[in-house]
């Protein structure tokens, strides 16, 4: 039967350069059976917003290893509302202290692996969580 | 007018990439919907971009799109990237040369997985292809999967193909086999500050002399594209590479060959709706109700052969579709 395929967005938003994480992620993901579009480094979060219903993914996850995730990650979920796509789920990941944990979930981040975090466990996050389009 | 119509001919970029992914899925809705929208379709101007991997053809649209918004043209772009064999999943990463187009309402991109289609493109390519017409796009890239030699489905789907080649991938016989080589409406040799380029562009020169004595009409140029990193002279060359789809375009329309090209597309379109209306429906019930693995068991111990077999599912399908 006609089956929906998962699709998700890696991306890095901010002036963040270190996409080592990003890359083994979209590469983890595509061997869980998603669609991966990966849209690299620098990305401003209207960037990425935009990006995401162009490409009508299920999930963006946003990789951010610069400190400044507190006030990029927060913009990407209120940019995708804006846009009427507030289905697509943001999940977020890099160095993040835990303090700033409740104000990312209270932004609307739905999930947050720290380093340390198993590939496996980020995959069945998403396998249990996301419901395609 | 249908209001997904409506919307999707006003622009709507959501409903529109849903209507793709519909598409791509084979939702049996998909189809009434681009049924509906067809007549909206068919006014854009569609350019082909293939070539192998990594030979700049994602860098080029890039620079195509740019070329084409500053003179105001709506541009769609396709962008096509393989499917595992083995998990079904996909890295999609043409689109990150893309990037700063990002937020230019008057640019589209979508990208595509190719989900096991062997012609260097996806099923859902030809209406996806329908969806940007109907959007209103003025001009619609579609940037094939990497291919080699024989990946040619593009010629069925654009107006206009670019093939890119870079120097350094074998000798001129490469250039005299049939294929690939035989497509191009302007052929763009990437990376010519590389070793091997001189070589490249004799060759490809004398192969295109020798095609040209054999008919007339258009004779694919080849315009020599340089250093992506040294920004005049890369968008000098991206200028004539555009001026020549452009001439591509008007030799097309003059000489009567967009109706032939145009023909040619119909043909195809009917090859792949009655594969989509007949084929896929047919095969979907025989595998639901377990036929299909009945009918494997029988050509496996030799009690039939698959012709037998097919012209009996035929059969049976049209008697069940009389009845109804």
């Amino acid at each position: 039967m006609p089956e929906r395929k998962i699709r998700v967005m890696v991306a890095k938003p901010g002036l963040d350069g270190h996409d080592r994480g990003a890359r083994v992620l979209a590469r983890c993901f595509r061997d869980a059976g998603f669609e991966v579009v990966y849209t690299g480094c620098h990305q401003t979060p209207e960037q990425i917003a935009s990006a995401a219903i162009q490409e009508d993914v299920d999930l963006v996850g946003l990789s951010c290893l610069s400190g400044a995730h507190r006030a990029l990650f927060p913009k990407v979920v209120q940019l995708l509302r804006e846009k009427g796509a507030s289905d697509i789920t943001v999940i977020g990941g890099g160095i993040i202290p835990e303090q700033d944990f409740p104000m990312l979930y209270e932004a609307g981040i739905k999930a947050i692996f720290t380093p340390g975090a198993s590939l496996d466990s980020i995959v069945e996050w998403i396998k249990t969580n996301i419901k395609p389009h | 007018m249908d209001s997904l119509v409506k919307k999707i001919c006003a622009g709507d970029v959501r409903l529109a990439s849903r209507l793709i992914r519909d598409i791509e899925d084979k939702l049996p809705e998909a189809k009434a919907k681009i049924k509906k929208l067809y007549a909206y379709t068919g006014k854009s101007f569609i350019i082909g971009i293939t070539g192998a991997p990594g030979a700049g053809k994602s860098t080029l649209t890039d620079a195509l799109i740019a070329a084409l918004r500053k003179k105001n043209k709506t541009v769609g772009v396709l962008a096509v990237d393989p499917t595992s064999p083995f998990t079904g999943g996909a890295i999609l990463g043409d689109r990150i040369r893309m990037q700063r187009h990002a937020e230019d309402a008057g640019v589209f991109v979508r990208s595509l997985a190719t989900r096991g289609a062997l012609g260097g493109l996806s099923h859902a390519a030809g209406d996806a292809i329908h969806v940007m017409e109907a959007m209103g796009k003025d001009i619609i890239i579609v940037e094939t999967v990497g291919i080699g030699q024989q990946e040619i489905d593009i010629i069925n789907h654009a107006h206009s193909v670019v093939v890119v080649l870079v120097p350094g991938m074998g000798d001129e016989i490469q250039t005299m086999k049939a294929g690939l080589m035989e497509i191009a409406d302007v052929f763009v040799v990437n990376k010519a500050n590389r070793p091997g380029t001189n070589q490249l562009q004799t060759e490809l020169a004398s192969m295109l002399n020798l095609a040209s004595k054999n008919g007339k009409g258009w004779q694919p140029p080849i315009v020599m594209v340089g250093d992506a990193f040294e920004p005049g002279a890369f968008a000098e060359k991206i200028a004539e590479l555009e001026r020549k789809i452009e001439e591509h375009h008007k030799y097309l329309i003059e000489s009567g060959k967009l109706t032939e090209r145009m023909h040619r597309k119909a043909m195809t379109e009917i090859n792949d709706a009655l594969s989509a209306c007949l084929l896929e429906p047919v095969m979907l019930e025989l595998a639901s109700t377990g036929e299909l693995d009945s009918f494997a068991e029988k050509i496996k111990s030799r009690k039939a052969d698959p012709y037998t077999v097919a012209e009996e599912i035929a059969k049976n399908y049209f008697i069940r579709q009389d009845k109804k």
